[in-house]
């Protein structure tokens, strides 16, 4: 662990030595863990604001307190990227928000969007020596979060240091988190960045997948306009394989070229009256509302409104199509998922809050067909239900059908959201380019260099359906391993 | 943004508008359609490209103003701007000199044809256009197929012009006049539907190019779905343009009317 190295925090300094000693182990373990303050679900359901509000100051250092500042800290071991979580949480117990928000950004170039949407039960919080104690986690999500947006808001920025340009092109294809962490860092290095996006807002999964009230776009913003003060060049509705071949990226003078084109293609299950009127993709339907304001007054696309509505899935994509249909004004809203609560892949946080705001969970629940009015409008689903069975060979349970339990549930809206594929674009627009067989780029997983030289790629294009953080973390390690080759 | 170079009416609701694109001009090929926005706040409408000039670095486009949308894009003038114009997209129509081919376009479709026709007749076809409309105000391109094209045959639902009758009969006319090696269809959904029905019955090889209801474009969405042979396939990405005997057309019918 680095915990030392490179970083404006290292645990042996006076600083923290003090800190350490300002408080004993007992009073800090007699801390409460802080409460989210959160909008009351009847509120929220109406709009579109951001759930979580944030914790502020006094709860922020309070928390920090909580932290023991372990000798060999766990969560930084199971953070995908290894910030260095003590360094950043004893600066805010200190004071020194600004100087945690540094602490953040040596590692993580999204910190205010990984601090709301990383499942940190998961990864860092899981590892948290509180457990031991059977106590909950110090909040490292939440004080993330608040260091970030605390910076945000001060409108004092920390201005990355620029190198001098060096001359050297390099493009990016697609701008979600991999992308931007991406350009980020080359641009520090002096490359002259440019990002090409298929669609016309810039953000990835983060503007057109994501909700507003779970991650505003302004926070997004907020990043993008900091790339482009650093000089990134943004050219959208540009689809390279497309509108831009691999050799017409050469002929423009790009010496190195990232792919971040991430998990675009929906899965279907392939059941009967899947293709009914009303039976839709997740990701059409957040497409739909978050990136072309379906529902709001003013804007063109439409979107099927239901009153009762039956998202299939147990994923952030499933939970986040969910609570959007219960903003759209859903009287009746159910999650469908074959397995049980304990195997969900949401995040817990997603999960508490969609029951907050009357969600039905019909889990061990598995779709068979839909069935149409005569219109061709969805109007009933069947669904078989399920036992746990056996652990497969992920460790979950895998569910089995009990024979004969087969049910009819009345719904006018399908969202499907049973998991999504790699965007085969970019593979079949460049043919050299070695994939797997479930149609993922092959890298070397510590340079992120793919079977072409100048290419490189990241995020979910190579990982399959991932996280933010994974996605920023290839982001940062391909620029650093790009930035090398072509410093030579 | 997108500057709009030129504009012709072709028909009432039948706009023809030349854009500024210079880098889809030189990537199109013919088959391959553009996602344009009109407005911030504007829908991703697909429309196919009619034509393209490399020089110029523009494309045309042909639109048939159906809704808001299409309004909206067909009211613009020159000097004004697309707010956003994505492409090429879609697979580019597989080209090649099989004989005679018998291309028909019902209203708007014509457009989208047009460059299918230029191609299969530079490819060393013999090409047979039928056009077809409700009546003689609404038939589109005619001088411009013409030149490509070693017979047009023009069909109206009224007799107004050309021969009293619907696209079907026009082609049937001909497979049973001589031997037809292909046919290229576009056009509204019932049209290629009943097209294709007939070219079945007559065993000829038939291509449509099918006009889903589209979001992204990209494979992303899955609002383009259609069934294929009992399988599920994207438009935008597998197609514009299928093997017409093997579409499920009721089914794609039924989706067109999901927001209507
Ligand atoms: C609804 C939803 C909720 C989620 N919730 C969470 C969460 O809570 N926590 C979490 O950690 N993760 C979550 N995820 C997963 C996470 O968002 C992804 O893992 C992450 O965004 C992947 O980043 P990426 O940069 O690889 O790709 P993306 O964010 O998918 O961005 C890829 C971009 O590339 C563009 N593109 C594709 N092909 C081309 C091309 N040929 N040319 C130009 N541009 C192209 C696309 O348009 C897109 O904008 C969620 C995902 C979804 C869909
Ligand atoms: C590959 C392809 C190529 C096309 N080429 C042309 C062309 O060259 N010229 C032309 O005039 N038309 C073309 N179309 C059809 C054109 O896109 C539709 O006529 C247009 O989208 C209708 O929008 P509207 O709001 O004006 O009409 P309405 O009929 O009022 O549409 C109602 C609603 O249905 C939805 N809708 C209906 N059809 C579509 C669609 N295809 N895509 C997205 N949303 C849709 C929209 O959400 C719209 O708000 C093409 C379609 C496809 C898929
Ligand atoms: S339009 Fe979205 S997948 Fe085809």
């Amino acid at each position: 662990m680095s915990n030392n190295n490179n970083t404006s925090a290292p645990r042996d300094a006076q600083w923290r030595e003090d800190l350490r000693k300002r408080l004993t182990a007992k009073e800090r373990t007699a801390i409460a863990r802080v409460k989210m303050p959160e909008l009351d679900p009847q509120y929220r359901v109406t709009c579109n604001e951001e759930v979580n509000q944030g914790i502020n100051a006094e709860q922020a250092v309070i928390e920090a307190s909580r932290c023991m500042d372990c000798p060999d800290p766990q969560c930084v071991t199971g953070c995908p990227v290894n910030i260095n979580i003590p360094g950043f949480i004893k600066n805010i117990e200190r004071g020194d928000f600004h100087a945690a928000a540094v602490v953040l950004k040596e590692t993580s170039a999204l910190p205010a969007v990984c601090g709301r949407v990383c499942p940190q039960e998961k990864q860092c919080e899981s590892r948290c020596i509180y457990h031991k104690m059977k106590k909950e986690p110090v909040a490292i999500g939440y004080l993330e979060r608040f260091a970030a947006d605390t910076e945000r808001l001060s409108g004092n920025i920390a201005q990355p240091t620029i190198a001098d340009k060096n001359g050297i092109k390099v493009a990016v294809v697609g701008s979600g988190p991999a992308g931007l962490s991406f350009a980020g860092d080359m641009a520090k290095r002096g490359f002259s960045v440019t990002v090409f996006e298929a669609l016309h807002e810039i953000g990835g999964v983060l503007k057109y997948g994501i909700p507003e009230f779970r991650l505003p776009n302004a926070v997004v913003e907020v990043e993008i306009d900091g790339l482009r003060a650093m000089g990134v060049e943004f050219i959208k509705d540009c689809i390279v394989g497309k509108t831009l071949t691999y050799d017409d990226l050469h002929e423009m003078g790009f010496k190195g070229i990232f792919v971040a084109s991430g998990a675009g293609l929906p899965r279907f299950m392939g059941i009967p009256g899947e293709n009914l009127n009303g039976v839709m993709s997740s990701n059409e339907y957040l497409t739909r509302v978050n990136l072309m304001g379906a529902g709001r007054a003013d804007w063109d696309t439409p979107v099927l409104q239901g009153k009762r509505v039956a998202v299939i899935g147990g994923g952030n994509t499933a939970m986040d199509s969910v609570r959007t249909a219960r903003r759209m004004g859903a009287e009746t809203v159910m999650i469908i998922y074959r397995r049980s609560e304990a195997e969900m892949p949401a995040r817990v946080e997603e999960v508490k809050h969609a029951k907050e705001e009357g969600v039905q969970f019909l889990t061990l629940h598995n779709p068979i067909e839909y069935k149409a009015d005569d219109k061709g409008r969805v109007s009933t689903m069947l669904v078989q239900k399920m036992e746990l069975g056996e652990p497969d060979a992920d460790g979950r349970r895998s569910p089995v059908a009990i024979e004969g339990a087969i049910e009819e549930i009345p719904v006018d809206l399908v969202i499907v959201s049973v998991g999504v594929s790699p965007n085969p674009l970019i593979p079949n627009a460049i043919s050299q380019l070695e994939t797997s067989r479930r149609g993922t780029i092959v890298v070397d997983e510590s340079t992120m260099q793919s079977s072409l030289d100048d290419l490189y790629a990241g995020g979910d294009i190579v990982r399959g359906g991932a996280t933010v953080i994974l996605a920023m973390g290839d982001g940062r390690r391909a620029a650093a391993s790009m930035a090398e080759a072509l410093s030579k | 943004m997108n500057k709009i170079i030129e504009k012709e009416h072709f028909s009432e609701k039948v706009v023809k508008l030349v854009v500024e694109a210079p880098m889809i001009a030189r990537s199109r090929r013919p088959g391959h359609f553009v996602i344009v926005r009109a407005g911030e706040h504007g829908e991703r409408i697909p429309l196919t490209i009619a034509d393209a000039d490399i020089e110029r670095g523009t494309i045309t486009l042909v639109i048939q103003a159906i809704g808001n949308s299409t309004q909206k894009i067909c009211a613009l003038n020159p000097g004004d701007y697309l707010t956003d114009v994505v492409g090429p997209l879609g697979k580019a129509t597989h080209i090649e000199n099989v004989g005679t081919v018998v291309c028909c376009g019902g209203g708007v479709g014509v457009a989208p044809l047009l460059p299918i026709i230029k191609a299969m007749k530079q490819a060393g076809n013999k090409v047979i256009t039928v056009l077809a409309a409700r009546s003689k105000d609404l038939i589109i391109l005619e001088d411009q197929v013409r030149p490509y094209s070693d017979e047009v045959i023009i069909m109206t639902d009224d007799g107004s012009y050309g021969r009293q009758g619907l696209v079907t009969n026009g082609v049937e006319e001909v497979i049973q006049r001589e031997k037809v090696d292909q046919v290229v269809t576009i056009g509204p959904a019932i049209m290629m539907k009943f097209v294709s029905l007939l070219t079945k019955k007559y065993n000829v090889p038939t291509v449509c190019s099918l006009n889903t209801i589209m979001v992204d474009g990209t494979g992303m969405c899955g609002a383009c779905r259609i069934t294929v042979e009992g399988k599920t396939r994207f438009v935008c990405i597998d197609g514009p343009e299928f093997d017409a005997h093997k579409v499920d057309f009721d089914e794609m019918l039924m989706r067109l009317r999901s927001y209507n």
